[in-house]
């Protein structure tokens, strides 16, 4: 009986996600599945840590540390040029769009730089 | 003021303009404060270079020059450590003299010739001007630019910052207080307005920090935990988010790129803090949103869903860190880190930390000392830092709250305190003079609606500097009440006001704010005095005033440009490790240990030949390929800072590593002492012979004016050592070993026939010898 109200629950609650979900503007979706995507690549990377070895230390950990970075840089851009967020009202999606643009190119030289 | 609305905007923007300009005018003036009061050790003394670590410094920056900064990166320096040198390059913070060369770099370039040398005595007061601009900032995010103004003119003199940055004290904490300030106000004003821009520059700021201090754990370690905070408290915002989560990744890499600090970033315990912190605010993150996107009923079963399933997996999570932690010795942690957490940890395990004077717990007056009134000041500003809370007011409360307690842990870290208590003071005395003003200028207005203004501005022109700096945010906030009010009705202003405003008496106010005063220019008295008397002295030059005058000690700098003239290039000079950087730096020989302190095997050899009997003791120095042995003596002219004082640290140091060398030897009944009670160890360790040669023959008593009593053994010779240099006040002396066949010619059956039941080591060096 609990098992199966969980099960109905857990059905609900996706039902209703994917039902808020569907209401984001499109920008956002792109910007989620970018996310998404850099977050997939750093677990394949940590999982082929995993198998193989974590050896030359510094490229596993600018190869992880790229993606993460990416996707948290991500996350910032989404949190601000999000309509719905009232903090970032008088920011315009240009600004912060160069400002992520920034972020990244210092981030991707920092990575650059520590490969070795 | 009473006017309509058109006419009050343009006189009030002319009055921000000239308020701006003004606080820029401030801002000036306080720029040069700072660097001129840290002048005073350059007009008694001269432009030298202070102490011991500046003179390491000082030489990696004359390297850098020289050689450029590929070079620098790849130095292996064969002058220190010998026989085992030292890699400069990956062992050594490069902000300070990256940031030193760069400036000579410029100078140069603008035809402005100046020396290394110069550039580097300068550093430290320039980069306090930095410091008090940094400070100004930071506090005008926390609680508007009155009191960044005072905090920052509080900060220019504070005697604690005062201590580790006047011109000449060319050390890490120069620049690296100004980095923690500036990165401290990039991350406010990231988390103030939420731009990445900001958080892109706080983390280039954090970057410097590392390459500058080994302090920059300080940074990585309080952030994360104004974040918990923020999160714990429910302040989370998506501001929170891009202040903090862009920082620990771009923050990591940047200092994993630093070579002393390496993969240190990402593997020990200092760091942890930071990624626990990130992944929780990503959860946390998530969390809101999911929030914001699903209807509270729906939330709810989403959270008992999750909950369940979440908790197996970070007790998982939890365990296996854990583990992991707990399987290093150290649980991953630095000693200095850990004799922070643990103030017992270091005098129990690391001497070498514990001998130290800047790492012994503080005393209650040194706070007096080295931040004076901002100590009573700092309660209020907390008080104010409450009124309200915002997120950036409680990341000043943390960080003062922190540094309190590591600045009870390790007097150095008295220079992390510094910069908190000034700007909690600089809150407090500004909401103070914003109060009083207030209620001079409401109660003025009371009494002649129009002359409002005049009378403030009379009682501001007796008030000289402290009130100057607190203009801007009395202004601003009365103008803005102002405003509000004037919108609804005009007439019953005043007193309605009067009934809002935390009002006082006119005559109470005045005599609080002349208190006020008062109490500023007591504190600006003792810093000047802690500025030129206290914390000026270059420590290489000494002076001292007697009746007969002003003497000069200038004996360090005779001895080592004695070693410089009269030994050979390659020869190696043995000391306690205090002075090996000034030996590397100012006679330009090679050392055995110096300041550095990375070896402790290293240096306790030496502390065991310091304090071994003479033979044993040439021995050890033979087998080291050392020349001269060089000790500081300040038995005739009372100098307390010599080696018999540092001497059980050296048997204690010597005694971790090589156990025949036992602490109680030397002690009688528990006391040290070196007169004729003192134990015949004590009596015929090298130490003891070669500070006290030849002493009987000052005074014909052999009176040591730093232990008050007469020396135990007078008349002694040596049978292994020469002395071959003793300064004009006999500060340092410096003997070369004799040379081993005249010694063992003769004897060489006997010898061999010990050393085979000698100890190893011996027998080792013996065959190293050559002449055996």
């Amino acid at each position: 009986m609990a098992k199966s109200s969980a099960t109905k629950d857990a059905q609900a609650l996706l039902h209703s996600l994917r039902s808020a979900y569907a209401s984001t503007p499109t920008n956002l979706k792109i910007i989620d599945i970018y996310v998404l995507f850099a977050i997939f690549t750093a677990v394949i990377q940590v999982g082929y840590m995993a198998i193989v070895g974590s050896f030359p230390f510094n490229s596993f950990l600018s190869g992880v540390l790229s993606c993460v970075g990416t996707a948290v840089l991500a996350v910032c851009l989404r949190i601000q040029v999000n309509k719905e967020n009232k903090e970032f009202k008088d920011l315009p999606p240009e600004r912060a769009y160069a400002d992520f643009v920034l972020c990244n190119l210092v981030l991707h030289l920092v990575i650059m730089n520590f490969l070795g | 003021m009473a006017a309509s609305s058109d006419t009050v905007v343009t006189p009030s923007s002319l009055r921000q303009a000239f308020g701006n300009v003004f606080s820029l005018f401030i801002l000036i003036l306080i720029g040069v404060l700072a660097f001129s009061i840290r002048l005073f050790s350059v007009i008694k003394y001269e432009s030298v270079i202070h102490e011991f670590d500046p003179y390491f410094n000082y030489r990696v920056t004359q390297f850098l020059t020289k050689n450029g900064i590929y070079d620098f990166w790849n130095w292996f320096d064969d002058r220190t450590w010998y026989p085992l040198g030292r890699v400069i390059g990956g062992t050594v913070y490069p902000g300070l003299t990256l940031t030193a060369g760069t400036l000579w770099w410029i100078l140069n370039s603008l035809n402005i010739p100046l020396s290394v040398e110069t550039v580097c005595v300068f550093t430290a007061p320039t980069f306090s001007a930095f410091a008090a601009w940094a400070t100004y900032l930071l506090t005008k995010e926390v609680k508007g630019p009155g009191a960044g103004l005072t905090a920052a003119a509080l900060l220019a003199m504070v005697p604690s910052y005062i201590s580790r940055s006047v011109a000449g004290s060319y050390d890490n904490e120069a620049v690296a207080i100004f980095a923690l300030i500036f990165t401290f106000y990039l991350y406010i004003k990231t988390l103030n307005t939420g731009s990445l821009f900001y958080a892109t520059l706080n983390a280039l700021a954090y970057f410097y920090m590392v390459c500058s201090w080994g302090g920059y754990t300080f940074i990585i370690n309080l952030i994360p935990m104004h974040a918990l905070l923020c999160i714990v408290t429910g302040r989370y915002s998506s501001r929170l988010y891009i202040a903090y989560a862009p920082l620990v990744i771009l923050g990591t890499l940047l200092a994993a790129l630093v070579p002393v600090v390496g993969f240190n970033a990402v593997m020990t315990s200092e760091h942890f803090a930071s990624f626990l912190v990130f992944i929780i605010l990503n959860v946390v993150g998530l969390v809101y949103y999911i929030k914001g996107i699903l209807t509270p009923k729906m939330f709810k079963v989403a959270v008992t869903l999750v909950i369940s399933a979440g908790l197996i997996v970070c007790c998982a999570v939890v365990a296996v860190l854990i583990a992991l932690v707990a399987s290093s010795p150290t649980k991953g942690w630095s000693g200095r880190s850990l004799s922070l957490l643990d103030p017992t940890y270091a005098s129990k395990y690391i001497p070498i930390i514990a001998s130290v004077s800047e790492h012994q717990p503080p005393t209650w007056p040194s706070y007096f000392m080295d931040i004076n009134v901002l100590a009573f000041l700092v309660p209020a500003g907390i008080i104010a830092c409450f009124l309200p809370l915002t997120d950036a007011s409680s990341f000043v409360i943390l960080y003062l709250v922190t540094s309190v307690y590591f600045s009870g842990v390790m007097v150095r870290l008295m220079l992390v305190l510094a910069p908190a208590a000034c700007i909690m003071s600089g809150i407090a005395l500004s909401s103070a003079f914003g109060v009083f003003t207030r209620s001079i200028k409401f109660a003025s207005i009371g009494k002649q609606v129009d002359a409002g203004d005049t009378g403030n501005g009379v009682t501001q022109n007796d008030v000289v500097k402290p009130d100057k700096t607190e203009e801007p945010p009395k202004e601003k906030a009365s103008r803005k009440k102002k405003k509000e009010k004037e919108n609804v009705e005009k007439t019953p202003i005043v007193a309605k006001s009067e009934r809002r405003l935390l009002m006082l008496p006119m005559e109470a106010s005045v005599v609080a704010i002349l208190l006020l005063m008062l109490l500023g220019a007591f504190y600006v008295v003792h810093c000047v005095w802690a500025a030129a008397e206290a914390y000026s002295a270059p420590s290489i030059v000494l002076t001292s005033h007697s009746h007969d005058g002003l003497h000069v000690f200038d004996d360090f700098r005779e001895a080592y440009a004695w070693l410089s003239h009269n030994t050979d290039v390659d020869d190696k000079v043995a000391s306690w490790w205090d002075y090996g950087y000034q030996t590397t730096a100012m006679a330009n020989r090679t050392v055995i240990v110096d300041n550095n302190t990375w070896n402790n095997t290293h240096i306790a050899t030496v502390g065991t030949a310091m304090s071994s009997p003479e033979k044993a003791a040439w021995e050890i120095f033979n087998s080291l390929d050392v020349k001269y042995v060089l000790v500081v003596f300040g038995g005739l002219v009372g100098y307390p800072s010599d080696d018999i004082n540092k001497f059980l640290w050296m048997v204690r140091i010597g005694g971790g590593v090589f156990p025949h060398i036992k602490e109680p030897d030397y002690l009688r009944d528990g006391q040290y002492r070196i007169d004729s009670m003192a134990t015949p160890t004590m009596l015929n360790c090298l130490m003891y012979k070669l500070s006290y040669y030849r002493f009987v023959e000052t005074d014909g008593k052999g009176f040591d004016r730093v232990r008050r009593t007469e020396i135990g053994k007078k008349h002694f010779k040596l049978t292994h050592f020469d002395e071959v240099f003793t300064t004009h006040h006999w500060m340092v002396r410096i003997y070369k070993l004799k040379p081993p066949k005249n010694r063992i010619r003769g004897k060489t059956k006997k010898s061999k026939s010990k050393s085979n039941s000698a100890s190893s080591k011996r027998s080792a060096t013996r065959k190293k010898n050559p002449w055996h």
